[in-house]
């Protein structure tokens, strides 16, 4: 009687912690999200052009098809058509990015991997650029073939690094970043050369592979979102799976996970999150790996809910990534997103990097 | 239960086991013997799925195991592998409920029940104690018991375990088989490979000697466990002697060079 006593006292305590432990989940949604929303509005407001709180909730409103509209054109362009939709889109690619970041940690068992580190990004880059190059234009079914080439071009260049970096039928811990910046040193030094070929400014070949949120707008968002969709909803679905697969190959197929098709499925989610965010923005360094182990480290390494919240994470630090780009420099002088994620995102790593070893968990 | 049928299997080109046939009833406690590379956790391996057979079929339960589901195998057959290393800090009771995943429906599904076998399994193993601790952060004897219990939590009929105890201290090893001799009792079918020759005399109701990939002997623990076995699996001159109290038989090992049994002889060993 005693030991069922004990037993059931036992499940009530873990079942109170759990509990504890969704709160605090929800919590850290509810602060995300709240953050989010209001760094959008906040995002939107910066720029040279100066927008009131008025004209913004003016053009906010009808276009929620709650008011008529009341701002002159100029503002509702200037506020709707070119703010709005990059503040989105920054908002989408950081998702996106610190999303196929953690799944490529989680999947590859490695701290450094992500989409930029592991080549995919600068593969996506080079098969939309060589889209450019070929002049591949159209559409299909109302999709621009863009993000198909970096997709190709992600898949390719995520298949070379893991076969680079396979020994003995195992992918070697040590070689996979090896692999991944040498394919991508060598893919960007073909996009400078695609770029130089097509006698394209300085600027195109800057913005594949520093990363830039210039001119960019709705239809980019339009490009993007389903991608994003698909490799959200690939991914979801096996958050738990994931958790799993973070044990290591043996592990997973011991306690009954279909190992080689998840893990395809689960790769070529985070390649399509990769591509799609690459062809609207070109490869933005840093957000898919420090995203992830902020998120780690705040509520522990959960897939089901890291997800969540690296998806909001990533939308968050990418705003304000942008945000800084279109104002830090005077005269209206852009610099490249990617440029401002690598200076941020550096020695924040690298103060992570250090914290964590010294606790001993990588 | 288990049903091996001329299995020849190995890695890329290279067979590490041939042409080994032998069957495991329900109940059973096996001990999996021999020297390194002898093949046993290749054998561990094929019996769990991971490494299909180049030649031959392996049976669970009539069913040709190349044939189950993944999750419906992990709902039978749960291994507890050699001593690993996990990196991301996922608490211990994490750890354990993930052998609740084979029997879980999709999504999101922890159920009352699972959480309740994870406890047990936890109990079983002595583990309750760091069920909030990160994996990462205790010694790879707990790990290794934390390891356990996920396995036990698959509520498996079949329990596999390769060096499962090399890591842990005599007390802890005894422990862990006190512990599956008690759930052998009462119906886990037992199949261990170790190299503590004496702990699988001690435990193990039935042995096989594994040596270049073929099955050597194979029988009753009484019978198979003699010192021209041991010498012929190991190459090592070995006495066994059996324990005036329990009845079970213990192994020597004797130093290689021919000088010593001289030693020995005149009253070198107590």
């Amino acid at each position: 009687m005693g030991a069922v006593a004990g037993e059931s006292e036992a499940l009530a305590r873990t079942l109170d912690r759990r509990r504890r432990g969704r709160r605090r989940f929800a919590a850290a949604v509810l602060l995300l999200s709240g953050a989010l929303a209001l760094s959008v509005v906040l995002a939107v407001r910066l720029g040279r052009l100066e927008v009131t709180w008025e004209a913004m909730g003016a053009v906010l409103l009808a276009k929620l098809g709650w008011a008529p509209a009341t701002v002159d054109r100029t503002t509702e362009v200037v506020i709707w058509g070119i703010r709005f939709s990059r503040v989105i889109l920054a908002g989408l690619v950081g998702a996106c990015l610190a999303v196929a970041g953690v799944v490529f940690q989680g999947l590859l068992l490695n701290p450094l991997a992500d989409p930029f580190t592991l080549g995919v990004s600068t593969g996506g880059a080079f098969g939309a650029a060589l889209l450019v190059l070929l002049g591949v234009g159209g559409s299909f079914w109302g999709l621009s073939p863009l993000p198909l080439g970096a997709l190709a071009g992600a898949l390719g260049a995520l298949s070379a690094v893991l076969l680079l970096s396979r020994e003995a039928g195992r992918i070697r811990k040590e070689t996979l970043i090896l692999a991944g910046i040498v394919v991508s040193t060598f893919l960007s030094a073909l996009i400078s050369l695609i770029k130089s070929l097509d006698e394209e400014s300085l600027s195109a070949i800057v913005f594949w592979i520093m990363g830039s949120f210039s001119g960019r707008g709705w239809v980019h968002v339009g490009l993007l979102v389903p991608y994003a969709l698909t490799g959200l909803v690939l991914i979801g679905r096996y958050a738990r799976e994931l958790d799993i697969l973070a044990l290591g190959e043996e592990h997973s197929h011991f306690l009954g996970v279909a190992v080689t098709r998840v893990r395809l499925v689960l790769l070529i989610g985070a390649s399509l999150l990769t591509a799609g965010a690459v062809a609207v923005s070109g490869v933005i360094g840093f957000v898919g790996l420090v995203v992830p182990h902020v998120m780690r480290m705040w509520l522990g390494p959960a897939h089901g809910r890291l997800l969540w919240l690296c998806g909001l994470g990533g939308a968050l630090t990418l705003i304000w990534a942008d945000a800084l780009a279109r104002n830090l420099l005077a005269g209206g002088m852009e610099l490249p997103v990617g440029v401002v994620t690598a200076l941020l995102g550096g020695p924040f790593f690298f103060y992570l990097l250090k914290t964590r070893r010294a606790r001993g968990i990588w | 239960m288990i049903r091996v049928e001329d299995v020849s299997v190995g890695y890329e080109g290279r067979p590490v086991l041939r042409r080994l046939s032998f069957q495991v009833h329900p109940g059973e406690f096996v001990g999996l013997l021999g020297p390194n590379g002898s093949g046993k956790t290749t054998l561990i391996h094929a019996l769990a799925g991971l490494l299909a057979p180049q030649e031959g079929r392996i049976f669970l339960n009539g069913e040709p195991l190349a044939a189950l589901s993944s999750r419906r195998r992990a709902r039978t057959v749960a291994v507890v592998p050699q001593a690993t290393d996990i990196r991301f800090p996922f608490s211990c009771l994490e750890i354990v409920l993930m052998g609740r995943y084979p029997h879980q429906r999709r999504a999101f599904s922890l159920t009352e029940a699972d959480l309740a076998a994870a406890l047990w399994a936890m109990r079983e193993t002595t583990t309750e104690a760091f069920a909030d601790r990160p994996v990462t952060d205790i010694s790879g004897g707990e790990r290794q018991r934390v390891i356990i219990a996920r396995a036990l939590a698959q509520q498996p009929a079949v329990l596999l375990l390769d060096e499962a105890t090399s890591s842990l201290d005599v007390r802890k090893k005894v422990e862990i088989f006190e512990l599956l001799s008690r759930l052998n009792r009462e119906g886990l079918t037992v199949i261990c490979a170790l190299h503590d020759l004496n702990l699988a005399a001690l435990y193990c109701r039935r042995l096989m000697f594994l040596k270049g990939g073929r099955l050597l002997e194979d029988g009753p623990t009484e019978t198979v466990f003699t010192a021209a076995t041991l010498e012929r699996v190991y190459d090592t001159p070995m006495e066994v002697i059996l324990h005036p109290g329990y009845g079970r038989p213990f192994a020597l090992t004797l130093p290689l060079h021919p000088a010593a049994p001289a030693r020995a002889a005149s009253g070198g060993v107590p």
